[in-house]
């Protein structure tokens, strides 16, 4: 699906707990998640540090959108 | 003739550990043949047998793999065996990779022969072909009796230290390393014979496969993500309480598009997921952590972006074919386009 959504001319950020898969499947922007059940969220934080992580995950897939890469890149959360 | 010592590796599902919910387990090394081991077993005869088997839950080696891949290697190290053998993992990406990353292990750092067979589609298919012997099965676990007596053959060779034929002949998935065979009819029959089918409409194999690079060149960036449409799009089966559209929990057919308009957040009242490949209970409690639509409506709110596009387009990734897979985005990424959508963000579980 990134790779049609990619084709359609619109830049995705893919968010994804296996990033080789995704280094496989072609996504070119990309952003490692926290766990394959939750990944953008952890079910052992509070619900505050919850949405604190999910923010901070976010703000780096907005980042990504906003760089211009030249090939699969993968942005690692600050 | 010895007997071969083999070593086998199966996630927590086929050992009977159970399903998603125990896809956290830890590596466990059993003595004998567990689950699919048994069928092994059979095909071996007398010529192998299985000595250990480790257990290993899926997500738990995905979320660690070096420290996965350290403790399995400790654990064959000392198993004294003559192949190792992972899976069939058929379509299931998670042990598919974890199949090939633990094979790709023991043979570079124990030297031990090593085998897998999957589903040509598994993502693990793709990395590892060109590393390892992994024999072409089916996409899903009814390919078992016929994946296993290729397997057994093949893992008997190189048990052996035989020389390997071609992918063709002995059915795994082509690698790139070329091994000269002798054909029973010339080329030139051949190639008379593949015309005339191609001519007919019949189906026909080339012997020539051109090298499929389906990379797609990444978009410029979006020049000002403060007044950009973002979409949200997932593979992680986030549906509206009730799954409407009944989107299938794997090898989905279809995708659901549902309007998020007035939604600040997901909750375990309004939405859930559909996906059958993961354990449900984090994503049904808030599906957030599969959708951000909360954290997403903040930064609306905050001028971090223009705005969240008022719908979201979902499926469910779990063993769905890749051509129903590009069939769905292609449908919706024009409508994205249409909308004038200048950033998508995909979440996969």
């Amino acid at each position: 699906m990134v790779k049609e959504i990619e084709r359609a001319g619109i830049p995705v950020v893919h968010i994804c707990t296996v990033t080789p898969i995704s280094m496989t499947v072609g996504a070119n922007r990309i952003v490692p998640a926290v766990a394959i059940p939750h990944p953008l969220g952890n079910p052992a934080l509070s619900a505050d540090e919850e949405k604190a992580l999910r923010r901070k995950i976010l703000t780096t897939a907005l980042e990504a959108a906003c760089t211009e890469v030249d090939g699969q890149t993968i942005f690692e959360v600050k | 003739m010895s007997t071969f010592k083999v070593v086998h590796y199966i996630n927590q599902f086929y050992a009977g550990v159970g399903g998603e919910e125990h896809a956290d387990y830890k590596p466990e090394l059993r003595d004998g043949p567990v689950g699919p081991g048994a069928a092994f077993t059979a095909a071996f005869g007398d010529k192998a047998k299985i000595i250990k088997t480790i257990v290993c839950g899926d997500s738990y080696f995905n979320e660690n793999p070096d420290e996965a891949k350290k403790t399995l290697i400790d654990m064959i190290r000392d198993c004294g065996a003559d192949l190792f053998i992972a899976g069939p993992a058929f379509n299931a990406g998670r042990y598919g990779v974890a199949c090939g990353t633990i094979c790709a292990a023991v043979s570079e750092q124990l030297g031990i022969p090593v085998l897998t067979g999957m589903f040509e589609e598994n993502p693990g298919a793709e990395m590892f072909k060109d590393k390892l012997h992994i024999i072409a099965t089916g996409s899903s676990a009814t390919g078992m009796r016929t994946a296993v007596p290729k397997m057994a053959a093949l893992g008997l060779k190189l048990a052996a230290g035989e020389s390997v034929g071609a992918s063709i002949e002995e059915g795994y998935l082509p690698g790139g390393a070329r091994v000269n065979f002798f054909e029973k009819e010339r080329g030139s029959k051949r190639a008379v014979d593949m015309l005339l089918k191609k001519l007919a409409g019949a189906p026909f194999v080339t012997e020539y496969p051109m090298p499929d690079f389906d990379r797609v060149a990444p978009n410029p960036a979006v020049l000002d993500i403060t007044k950009a449409t973002v979409a949200l799009v997932t593979s992680g089966g986030i549906v509206p309480k009730g799954n409407p559209d009944r989107i299938e929990s794997s090898s989905a057919s279809r995708y659901g598009e549902y309007d998020i308009t007035g939604v600040n957040d997901l909750t375990a009242e309004t939405y859930e997921t559909a996906h059958g490949g993961y354990d449900p209970v984090y994503a049904n409690q808030d599906a957030d952590r599969v959708l951000p639509v909360d954290i997403m409506r903040a930064f609306e709110k905050e001028g971090k972006i223009g705005k969240l596009y008022n719908k979201f387009y979902t499926t469910v990734g779990n063993g769905t074919s890749t051509k129903s897979s590009k069939h769905f985005a292609k449908e919706f990424a024009k409508k994205l386009k249409d909308d004038n959508v200048q950033v998508v963000i995909l979440t996969s579980t």
